[in-house]
């Protein structure tokens, strides 16, 4: 009977959140999800192929997709860009030498019509290793300063230790809110 | 849960099919729902049962359309619906093999398989597997390996079932399971443990010792413990299955009796098992075991005897078919079930009482044969096809069995074939009369005359025109000729082209061999140049022409006997001599004659049970076609001419020695080409420069040497050597050569296949002797009336007889079978068939000497002390002729 409640309820409430987790393969996307979803750290395995899980924060519904980030599996994103509310976009910090193909696949992904209105989350992840970029290094590497028209915003955060996650989510939950 | 109730709702409403008038396009345009943002579960069961319900009736998607719908489907793992999870599953299944890039959902399916909803478990299982390929094999086997010893019963048996289905892509990987499988099996649910035993056969199935280590032990588990392991029936019948394959493979090199094998013992051990299903397969097993005694399946058979009085109608089926089966076998065995077998004549079950009868047919006696004959007359007509046909079968081996009976049987098979019923029946009727006037001279005026009258009336094309034929050959040998061609000709008028010209055929057949009917065939013949088909027209004044000249020679080569090429071969040949475009007109003897196949003596190799069936045979090209291919990259073979014969493949070493070397002939007009595969068994030397040294007799050149470069450990080399037959003296072309096989030896290590030094030192083995027979020099060719060509070659070839006493024969078979054997020609008109109880037998033969001889030989035996043979042999050259009567003695 659960699944039945839940149903009718969510037809009664607002509309479920749809967002999608992207990034290179191992930023710590699926970890991401789980926090969100259990707020504990699971140990995952490479994603092939996709993740699904509803996540509730605030009395909001998020409908959240964790899309693996092997190069292999990038091309099948777009199949999953429709009505997407926002895009969580996750770099891994430490990984200085993949930044530029980071920064290209969020400009190409960026440039779809389907994501014209969906607003943006950047994770710079993995804070908590030792010689990792800062803030404003990421936001400089991914040339963030270019983007105009959207809505966006960028938060440091460690997804193992469980920081600056809640910082993140309350500016989305506010945003998509504020949203027209 | 919702989706039920609307089901049921629809099914109320309308009544009937709820999916008859589906369309792909609406169905697919439906789909498009899927990709909304909320799943509505209650929206998408339906569709998605259409979708599955489409394509299971076989509608065909494009890889577009499945890649679409596949992946608007991957959205529905959002719901957490547990119907329409598991209808995904399914879909997921159907379109694997359609769509493109269908691992995208192989995360969420291993979450599935590992995940708490044990609903989800098993199918997400089957679905991984299903989108699984060898390489991704690899990321998912660690939770292959935990579902196949999970405690839930339904996921351990999907999760082996898959395994069996990966093993086909991955073998090695699936290899690696094997202990979780043995875990498995000792599961305490029965399926499990089938599944398991199944998997664990088919990884070790490739290694004899491993899989009769497994059954033994089974075995002794099952034994000598009180706690049975194998509860499971379906497991003990396969093993069983195994267990009689093992015998099998175990009989080629044991000298004891089959009982004293502990696999053996086991499966009569089954006999007193508690389920039935056991019960018969042992049975099944024992009886089907190659060349066992009747003492072995006495046993076995008493237990059908048992299973064949169950109350059970699947159980005295079952039981009654496999006798059936063993009736041809072991009749002496069967016949004690007689009394059972006159009870299920009257059982109310059709099938069950036909295979009763024609297993009576098959062991009773000849006194019993019209009483049963008349049983079955009774409901003939209420059975189906396929039980027909076994009636049939029962027939013609009881035909052969009693020739005596052949008028009260072939009535029945008349009687049979005015009935309806599908070409597989007619024609297994049409053969079984065609058998029985093959076999049977008193009987053949009769069944012609049936067949006769099927052809008045007959839907199926290609059995009337091989009646037709048949017609034509045995027509005009009896005593009243001319009654057949009034049948004949009416198909003429009545059917359709390619009966009518089937019919031509048959009429100058007939016109060929009787000569006083040749005035009224030319007549018929000329109405039918009138046709309105190109064929018949074609054929008729074909035949026309020919009966016109009333020459002997001409009747025999172009009536009688047909065209004795190879068809691909000619094919070939023409295709390259339109190329050539030259002014000489293309020379027919230039074209490989073909050799008469032997498939019929093949033996057929009986359907063995799920998971130990071996795959379809592949039908390989002729033998000769692909020697010739090989033999024309040689530099020199081009200018030997056409190929004409490859010999059988003689062994010049024993088969276990240093170099094993086989030897094959090839023949051509004026050469020989030897083929010498040699392979090399010493893993710490490596042979270099490897040819065969001849010392040919005297008369024969050697041309060419063509070494093999290089040959490794364990591989198989070949090397080639040319020879020139004895010019003009064709009475030296049978002769025995010395071989030695020569060659570089270097050393090298045995682990790496490398040289260990440059330098190799000559070395060489001999070979035993190499024989050029006359049966290498002659192909075999089938004359369809060999007692015109022998008249028509009195006048015209060259004659040589003479008489020799064959003292080391002590039967006609047996010389029949050695004369044949050794001259290479083939026999004639059944001729090598020896009637029982007769001293005397005239074997016929026909052939052709390379370069394109005729050769016909007639031999008659007469039994003495010994054999007596008068050989009379007609060749158009006479060297031939002498060089056949001289090799034999």
């Amino acid at each position: 009977m659960g699944v039945l409640f839940s149903y009718f309820k969510s037809l009664i409430g607002a509309r479920e959140m749809r967002i999608l987790i992207l990034g290179l393969d191992g930023a710590g996307k699926t970890t991401i999800l789980y926090r969100l979803q259990v707020g504990e750290v699971v140990t995952t395995i490479p994603t092939i192929g996709f993740n699904v899980e509803q996540v509730t924060y605030k009395n909001l519904k998020f409908q959240v997709w964790d899309l693996g980030g092997q190069t292999s599996i990038r091309p099948y994103w777009r199949c999953y860009y429709s009505n997407t509310d926002a895009i969580i976009y996750v770099v891994d910090s430490a990984d200085k030498e993949r930044m530029g193909i980071s920064k290209d696949e969020l400009f190409h992904m960026l440039r779809e019509e389907e994501l014209q209105d969906a607003i943006l989350v950047v994770l710079a992840n993995k804070q908590d290793i030792p010689g990792c970029m800062s803030l404003k290094e990421v936001h400089q590497a991914l040339g963030l300063e270019a983007l105009k028209n959207r809505t966006f915003q960028i938060f440091k955060t460690s997804a193992t230790k469980g920081e600056g996650l809640d910082v993140a989510m309350e500016w989305l939950a506010n945003a998509l809110k504020n949203r027209k | 849960m919702s989706g039920f109730k609307r089901d049921h709702k629809e099914e109320e409403d309308g009544g009937g099919n709820p999916f008859q008038n589906i369309e792909k396009t609406t169905v697919l345009q439906e789909a498009r729902i899927f990709n909304e943002t909320s799943v509505n579960p209650r929206k998408c069961t339906p569709i998605l049962t259409k979708l599955l319900y489409m394509l299971n009736q076989g509608e065909q998607l494009s890889a577009k359309e499945a890649t679409d719908v596949f992946f608007a489907m991957t959205k529905l793992f959002q719901s957490k619906d547990v119907i329409l999870r598991r209808l995904v599953y399914l879909g997921i299944k159907e379109l694997s093999s359609i769509a493109d890039d269908v691992i995208i959902v192989t995360s969420s399916l291993t979450k599935d398989m590992t995940g708490k909803e044990d609903l989800y478990r098993a199918a997400a299982i089957r679905a991984l597997c299903s989108i699984t390929d060898a390489t991704m094999l690899q990321a998912i086997e660690r939770y292959m390996k935990q579902a196949i010893v999970d405690r839930n019963p339904a996921v351990s048996s999907a999760a082996l079932v898959s395994s069996l289905h990966m093993a086909k892509l991955a073998p090695e990987v699936v290899k690696r399971w094997v202990n979780e499988a043995q875990e498995a099996v000792n599961s305490e649910n029965i399926m499990v443990q089938y599944h398991a035993l199944g998997l664990l056969y088919h990884i070790r199935k490739s290694d004899r010792l491993a899989v009769s280590k497994l059954v033994t032990r089974s075995i002794q588990t099952l034994m000598y413990t009180n706690v049975s392991l194998q509860k499971s029936s379906y497991a003990v019948c396969m093993l069983i299955r195994i267990a009689a394959k093992l015998i099998e493979e175990e009989g080629a090199d044991r000298k004891s009796s089959k009982s004293q094998s502990p696999y053996f013992q086991y499966i009569e051990s089954c006999f007193r098992h508690k389920s039935e299903m056991v019960v018969y397969e042992a049975a099944y097993a024992v009886v089907n075991l190659n060349n066992s005694t009747s003492q072995e399946v006495a046993q076995a058979i008493s237990v059908l005897q048992l299973l064949s009085a169950s109350p059970k109608p699947a159980l005295r089926f079952a039981a009654v078919r496999t006798l059936n089966q063993v009736a041809i076998s072991h009749p002496a065995a069967v016949t004690a079930c007689n009394l059972d077998l006159e009870n299920l004549i009257t059982d109310s079950n059709r099938s069950i009482a036909t295979l009763a009868i024609t297993t009576l047919l098959k062991t009773g006696a000849e006194s019993s044969v019209d009483r049963l004959m008349k049983q079955i007359a009774t409901f003939v007509s209420e059975i189906s096809d396929e039980f027909k046909v076994v009636v049939v079968q029962a027939i013609r081996a009881l035909a052969l069995k009693f020739p005596r009976k052949h008028t009260v049987l072939m009535n029945f098979l008349s009687a049979m074939l005015r009935d309806d019923g599908g070409l597989e029946y007619k024609a297994s009727i049409a053969d079984t009369i065609i058998t029985i006037i093959e076999d049977n001279p008193e009987a053949k005026e009769t069944g012609l005359a049936h067949l006769c009258e099927f052809i008045e009336d007959c839907e199926h094309v290609s059995l009337a025109v091989r009646i037709l034929h048949l017609l034509g050959k045995e027509g005009p040998k009896t005593k009243q000729p001319s009654r057949y061609i009034r049948f004949i000709y009416n198909r003429v008028i009545l059917e359709c082209p390619s009966i009518r010209a089937a019919a031509v055929s048959a009429m100058a057949q007939f016109g060929a061999s009787c000569p006083d009917l040749l005035e009224n065939i030319q007549v018929l013949l000329a109405r039918c140049q009138m046709d309105s088909d190109d064929e018949v027209r074609d054929r008729a004044t074909y035949y026309s022409s020919i009966l016109n000249r009333q020459d002997k020679a001409l009747y025999n080569n172009y009536v009688l006997n047909t065209l004795q090429v190879s068809m691909p071969a000619l094919e070939k040949s023409l295709s390259e001599y339109i190329n050539l475009n030259t002014a000489q007109p293309f020379d027919i003897k230039s074209v490989p004659v073909v050799a008469v196949s032997k498939s019929e003596n093949d033996v057929k190799q009986k359907p063995e049970g799920m998971l130990i069936s071996s795959g379809p045979t592949k039908i390989s090209p002729s033998r000769d076609e692909n020697f010739a291919d090989k033999l024309n990259s040689l530099p020199d073979a081009q200018s030997l001419g056409p190929h004409f014969k490859s010999s059988e493949i003689v062994e010049l070493t024993e088969s276990e020695t240093e170099y094993v070397v086989k030897c094959i002939k090839h023949c051509y007009a004026q050469h020989l080409v030897l083929q010498f595969d040699c392979l090399n068994t010493l893993n710490d030397q490596l042979l270099e420069n490897v040819r065969v040294q001849l010392d040919v007799s005297e008369g024969f050149e050697i041309i060419n040497e063509i070494p093999c470069p290089k040959l490794p450990y364990n591989e198989t080399g070949t090397t080639y050597v040319i020879v020139k037959f004895p010019d003009g003296d064709i009475l030296n072309s049978v002769g025995t050569f010395g071989a030695v096989l020569k060659f570089i030896v270097k050393d090298c290590d045995p682990a790496t296949g490398l040289p260990d030094i440059d330098e190799g030192y000559d070395d060489e083995y001999m070979l035993e002797e190499l024989e050029i027979t006359l049966a290498d020099q002659i192909q075999k060719v089938n004359k369809a009336n060999w007692g015109a060509a022998w008249e028509e070659a009195e006048s015209t070839f060259h004659e040589i007889e003479d008489t020799y006493s064959l003292s080391s024969m002590n039967t006609l078979e047996e010389a029949v079978v050695n004369i044949i054997k050794y001259l290479g020609l083939q026999p004639a008109e059944r001729s090598d068939k020896v009637p029982k109880g007769k001293s005397t037998h005239t074997l016929l033969l026909a052939g052709i000497f390379r370069g394109g001889v005729d050769i016909l030989v007639r031999a008659k035996l007469a039994l003495a002390d010994g054999v007596t043979m008068q050989l009379t042999v007609r060749s158009t050259d006479q060297s031939i002729a002498e060089l056949i009567t001289s090799a034999i003695g």
